[in-house]
């Protein structure tokens, strides 16, 4: 290899050198140095003043509300998001580009516009809003308005982490299931789930970090009442205007940290699959 | 399933699969519950207030302000995500340094944290008495945290990864055949990178950009810390809409949300048809 070749084939050893540092350079002041801040902040009363603070009663009912709306939230979208994957993968039918496009339309809808449409439908003047007054049922400002608004914002994840890696592996794997005389759960469940297992538990780790961080959509239909209608992100919004810093930035740190273990755990499972799950987080 | 019992001797039984019926059914109405009534209510509450009313309410001078905070914010954090996005991919792609596992994973960090989080964290950076924000303020007299500026940074917080994991596949992908052959016909490095490199990247960038473009226009949680949310100068959008709704102005929230919609709309179809263009010119 000659000198010119490689100088034109290869970056300079100077400029790789360059390029690294200001890569890292970037990565710390926009990354590494905001999540710093939040243990920073969060600990500036020790440990103990921290603690303290996540066990605070409306903290608790947060914590307690957040993982409610994640356990019914998350199974819903597991559930329909497979079921689309796998229609999608492994059938032909008019009107396929267009599904594909619609299940991820969420991802490019504002969360606040999420959380909006269903005041429109369900808020005390929204069109079935009279109806569930009169039957004395509340959804807007109230649990279920959190579940619906997290659904529409977690949608997507489960059908974009599997559909594509569903697609990709075929369908002779089901088509010889099938002449085998397996059903169609059969099938599913003995065939296809077992190839898209590593995707599938990314994708609902994603689902579940969206669900439980989720703010703009849960804020629009929470009516933000203490200990009843309050997830975590919400409270930190709460304490953080009520200029408890200490005790924002505590709970906040909290959220930074599932958000790292999602990190990961990702981290782990792409190398358990041994390739780079695809879909966007 | 019945798809399955259909009769033998059918040239090429393409739903020899069976359960297509019941997972397009659980598809259908999955989709339609979540997704599709709830965004048609969104449509057709601004009707009600008729055209007239509907541009009234869209032509007051604060939406028309808030509208140009989040999508020219919208778009400069899009832009200014591009070199630093290439940067970042490149520096994972192409180089080897101690860190760089690190790194990699850390360049999801603005999908997995909360963007509450993210921006409570990202104004106490940049506040006057932050890490960063005291130094600059003190040395050039900037501000970022409550200014158009924080309103911007947070956009390309949340922006980032989109543009560097559209980016990081195709690198990985492009052949270094491609560039050897540059170099062997003589090329500079520079005219390799400019002529051969970018060019390969530049569908990756443009979608990239639409992605972080689409997450950055309806982003509020990691913004409304940072901005301030001075009425014609740091009010974003989604913003209004929570004003609105809060004066249970419906129809109003709802114009609001629907300009957003139709906007974003505008600027990903432009994106698109400038990709196709880049196809054709390509073939």
């Amino acid at each position: 290899m000659s000198g010119a070749f490689r100088r034109a084939a290869q970056d300079p050893p100077w400029a790789r050198r360059l390029l690294a540092g200001g890569a890292i350079l970037a990565a710390l002041l926009l990354l590494a140095l905001p999540l710093a801040a939040v243990f920073t902040e969060a600990l500036r009363r020790g440990v103990p003043a921290a603690l303290e603070a996540l066990r605070e009663p409306d903290t608790v009912a947060a914590i307690w509300l957040t993982l409610l709306v994640a356990a019914v939230t998350v199974p819903v979208n597991l559930f329909g998001g497979l079921a689309a994957a796998w229609c999608i993968a492994k059938f032909d039918f008019p009107g396929k580009r267009l599904l594909t496009a619609l299940i991820d339309l969420p991802f490019s809808v504002s969360p606040v516009i999420a959380g909006l449409s269903f005041v429109l439908m369900f808020g005390a003047r929204g069109w079935f809003g009279p109806w569930l007054e009169a039957r004395d049922i509340q959804i807007i400002f109230a649990v279920p308005g959190l579940v619906l608004a997290t659904l529409f914002v977690t949608f997507p994840f489960v059908a974009r982490t599997v559909l594509p890696l569903m697609a990709e592996q075929g369908r002779d794997e089901e088509e010889a299931a099938a002449t085998l005389g397996a059903g169609g759960l059969q099938t599913f469940l003995l065939v296809t789930l077992p190839n898209v297992r590593w995707a599938l538990l990314a994708g609902v780790l994603l689902c579940n970090a969206r669900a439980m961080g989720e703010f703009g959509a849960v804020s629009v239909v929470s009516g933000h009442i203490r200990g009843e209608t309050n997830t975590v992100p919400l409270h930190v919004e709460i304490l953080y205007n009520e200029y408890q810093f200490a005790g924002a930035f505590a709970v906040a740190a909290l959220l930074a940290l599932l958000g790292l273990v999602t990190l990961a755990a990702k981290a782990v499972l792409e190398r358990a699959a041994g390739r780079r799950a695809g879909g966007e987080a | 399933m019945s798809a399955s019992t259909r009769p033998a001797g059918r040239a090429a039984p393409v739903r020899a699969i069976p359960g297509f019926p019941a997972t397009l059914a659980i598809t259908l109405l999955w989709l339609g519950t979540i997704v599709l009534i709830p965004l048609a209510a969104l449509a057709l509450r601004p009707l009600e207030l008729g055209p007239a009313g509907l541009l009234a309410s869209l032509a007051d001078e604060r939406v028309l302000a808030a509208l140009r905070l989040s999508f020219g914010g919208a778009l400069l954090a899009a832009l200014l995500n591009l070199p630093l996005g290439l940067l970042l991919a490149w520096a994972v792609v192409r180089l080897r340094f101690p860190g760089r596992g690190v790194l990699d994973a850390a360049l999801d960090l603005p999908f997995a944290l909360p963007t509450a989080v993210a921006g409570i964290a990202l104004t106490a950076v940049t506040a006057p008495n932050g890490w960063i924000g005291a130094p600059l303020e003190a040395i050039f007299g900037w501000k970022i945290a409550f200014t158009r500026a924080g309103v911007v940074l947070a956009l390309m917080f949340v922006g980032l990864p989109f543009i560097v994991r559209t980016v990081e596949p195709v690198l990985r992908d492009m052949a270094a055949e491609a560039e050897e052959a540059a170099a062997t016909l003589g090329a500079t490095r520079a005219q390799t990178v400019m002529r051969v490199v970018l060019p390969g990247l530049l569908p990756a960038l443009l979608t990239g950009f639409a992605l972080a473009f689409a997450r950055a226009v309806g982003e509020y949680g990691s913004v409304i810390f940072i901005a301030g949310n001075l009425p014609m100068l740091t009010e974003i959008a989604p913003l209004l809409i929570v004003i609105r709704l809060e004066q249970f102005d419906y129809a109003g929230a709802a114009a609001v949300g629907l300009a957003m919609l139709i906007l974003s709309f505008v600027v990903l179809l432009a994106i698109e048809l400038l990709q196709r263009r880049l196809r054709r010119g390509r073939r």
